[in-house]
């Protein structure tokens, strides 16, 4: 690492803490604490949530499986694109209009159980342990790779930095920290993919004509079935994709940043334009790694390919500009992960000591105390785990947590905003056998079993053939909803509102003063 | 005004309001208008893995080396652009609708 990378690293270290300063001045209340006061507009909140999604699962890993499975890793960008059309069209209003801070709070609107707030909540806190986990460990290795330091310092590093964020800024130093990143990220990118195509000499077709013979794949490089040679496996991994984004707690969240479902449309827009641009780049990144730096060398650094991009502006830009990639990379993980602290808190806090413990009766004062206590519970929790799992592979962290979020979330969510007879205990069966379904089938899938002796947590022959469960866990979950719906004979209306106030409320935002 | 920050003092009749002819209207509007959308998009992105796993036929060149099967996740990327832009200009129309069943419902 040269002077320039230290000047460029600190210089995002410090940009982040200035706005984290700033931002602490305006956190107050626990409106601010959670969701900026929802002050948020919609350009602004549109970063901010390409900035959540642009994880560096997606900088990294994206352009990492593209750069080493060709048109196989850019599955991951068809479906986490397309995810939006789930979010706009069936989701993102009715859940901004009954909503509050949390995904919990939108069935809550429904169904007042203690046990449905119970069992949303601990969906979001599983799923952000995992989510955070994979981010962890990954920013532990990338930072041990740059600049040549100790695994547990790097992971230490991160989560200081993350809970400082949080604790002192909030969500709006959170968001602004994201929207920053976002804006850095697409610049390295832009420029990046422009350095790649001057070497194609703007021939775009041409470079696919190149990629023919520059991988050691051949021509398969650019059809699918590098890596999904069973379409039943890759039809899971798709369905993983395109309904997990719409049960991600800090993706939901993100409704609540701003001031109205109008606003929340508007930034589905602009986030929608900014991602699409985005993984459309991401072929650049991909194919620029394989051809300029080789597959050879991305496997040598990293196994996954998590370091194609970085190793990519290397090449292309020098020292300066793989500074500036790794700098961006770091940020992103920062900002990732202090989004998520906040979504968990929100459901340790908000949900099950505000809503369950107390029963809404918290005064302001309290409630942003509990949710700093909580952030630095599931902060500091998430870091131990973290520091013992280096050797974890990372990507079925994500997988699993997407997995979850379409089995265990995306259901209740679906049908609370459109199914007049769901119950109470359709939406907890349905919560719960998403999430039990999908952890036990990862547990025995490929991800977790493995033939070869210490390539996976377990050696042996994998039970269940898919890494990814998705295609059996989401119809258990919908299944669920609907038998838990329909065989139980308990009826809970002190507990819940009539189906006729929720659809008003939903579609059309209406709210009572007093609430 | 803006519907989205319609608060009123107390609870409605919401049993009342649901039945109304302006709300079921409204509710069959905009159900008529996105249904078509989402089984296009969702058959749209689960034909992609059946044809490229079950068939060759998306690996054929289009143009020079260029295949169907980037044209067609190209075509993804352009269908999710002009759905959303859709999406954004009907949305405008419904929440006059809304503004309106809000003002006859809740303001009178």
């Amino acid at each position: 690492m040269s002077w320039i990378s230290y000047v460029i690293f600190f210089a995002v270290i410090a940009l982040t803490l200035y706005i984290t300063y700033w931002a602490a001045k305006q956190t107050t209340t626990a409106s601010d604490f959670y969701t900026a006061g929802g002050s948020l507009t919609g350009w602004q909140n549109g970063m901010a949530i390409a900035g959540d999604y642009l994880s560096a699962a997606s900088f990294l890993g994206i352009a990492g499986a593209i750069s080493l499975n060709g048109f196989d890793g850019f599955y991951y960008s068809i479906g986490w694109l397309t995810a939006y059309l789930v979010v706009l069209f069936l989701i993102a209003e009715p859940l901004r209009n009954l909503g509050k801070f949390t995904m919990a709070d939108m069935i809550g609107a429904r169904f007042g159980a203690k046990k449905v707030r119970g069992a949303a909540a601990l969906n979001t806190i599983t799923i952000v342990m995992f989510y955070m986990l994979a981010q962890l460990v990954g920013a532990g290795a990338l930072i041990k790779l740059l600049f040549g330091i100790e695994y547990w310092i790097a992971v230490l590093i991160v989560g200081t930095m993350m809970l400082i964020y949080v604790l002192f800024g909030g969500m709006t130093a959170t968001s602004w920290v994201q929207i920053v990143k976002a804006i850095l990220l697409m610049a390295g990118t832009i420029v990046i993919s422009f350095l790649v195509l001057l070497k194609f000499n703007f021939n775009f077709i041409g470079m696919f004509d190149a990629m023919r013979t520059a991988t050691p794949h051949g021509e398969a490089f650019l059809h699918s079935g590098v890596v999904y040679k069973d379409t039943i496996g890759l039809i899971s991994v798709l369905i993983a994709l395109v309904l997990g984004t719409a049960g991600l707690p800090h993706i939901l969240m993100r409704f609540f940043t701003v001031k109205d479902a109008k606003t929340a449309r508007s930034s589905v827009i602009y986030s929608v334009w900014i991602i699409g641009i985005f993984y459309v780049m991401t072929i650049f990144l991909g194919f620029g790694a394989a051809k300029f730096v080789g597959a050879d060398a991305i496997i040598a650094e990293n196994a996954a390919g998590n370091m194609a991009a970085p190793m990519l502006a290397g090449v292309l830009g020098g020292d300066a500009l793989e500074s500036f990639v790794a700098a961006v990379a770091f940020a992103t993980i920062l900002a990732v992960v202090a989004g998520l602290v906040l979504s968990g808190a929100s459901a340790i806090a908000h949900d099950l000591y505000g809503q369950i413990i107390k029963n809404g009766n918290v005064t302001e004062k309290q409630q942003v105390n509990a949710a700093r206590i909580a952030s630095i519970l599931i902060g500091v929790f998430s870091i131990l785990l973290a520091l013992g799992s280096e050797k974890l592979n990372v990507a079925f962290l994500v997988s699993l947590a997407f997995c979850v979020a379409a089995s265990a979330n995306v259901p209740t969510i679906l049908m609370t905003i459109y199914w007049k007879r769901f119950n109470t205990t359709g939406a907890v069966a349905s919560m719960l056998t998403g999430l039990i379904v999908a952890l036990v089938l990862v547990a025995i899938s490929p991800s977790v079993m493995s033939p070869v002796e210490g390539a996976t947590l377990i050696t042996g022959n994998p039970i269940f053939p898919y890494a990814n469960p998705a295609i059996i866990s989401v119809p258990a979950g919908f299944l669920a909803a609907v038998i838990g719906t329909l065989v139980s004979s308990k009826r809970h209306e002190k507990d819940e509102v009539a189906y006729a106030e929720v659809r008003f409320k939903a579609e059309t935002g209406y709210k009572e003063l007093d609430n | 005004m803006s519907n989205q920050t319609a608060r009123g003092k107390s609870t409605l009749d919401y049993e009342k309001i649901v039945e109304t002819e302006d709300f079921k209207a409204l509710v069959k509007r905009k159900q008529t208008f996105s249904r078509p959308y989402v089984i296009f998009f969702f058959a749209a992105y689960f034909l992609l893995p059946l044809l490229t796993g079950y068939t060759k036929i998306l690996e054929t060149p289009a143009i020079g080396y260029l295949t169907w099967t980037w044209i067609y996740a190209f075509s993804m990327f352009v269908m999710v652009w002009v759905f959303t832009s859709i999406y954004m200009n009907k949305a405008k129309h419904f929440d006059n609708d809304v503004d309106k069943i809000i003002e006859k419902n809740v303001l009178k």
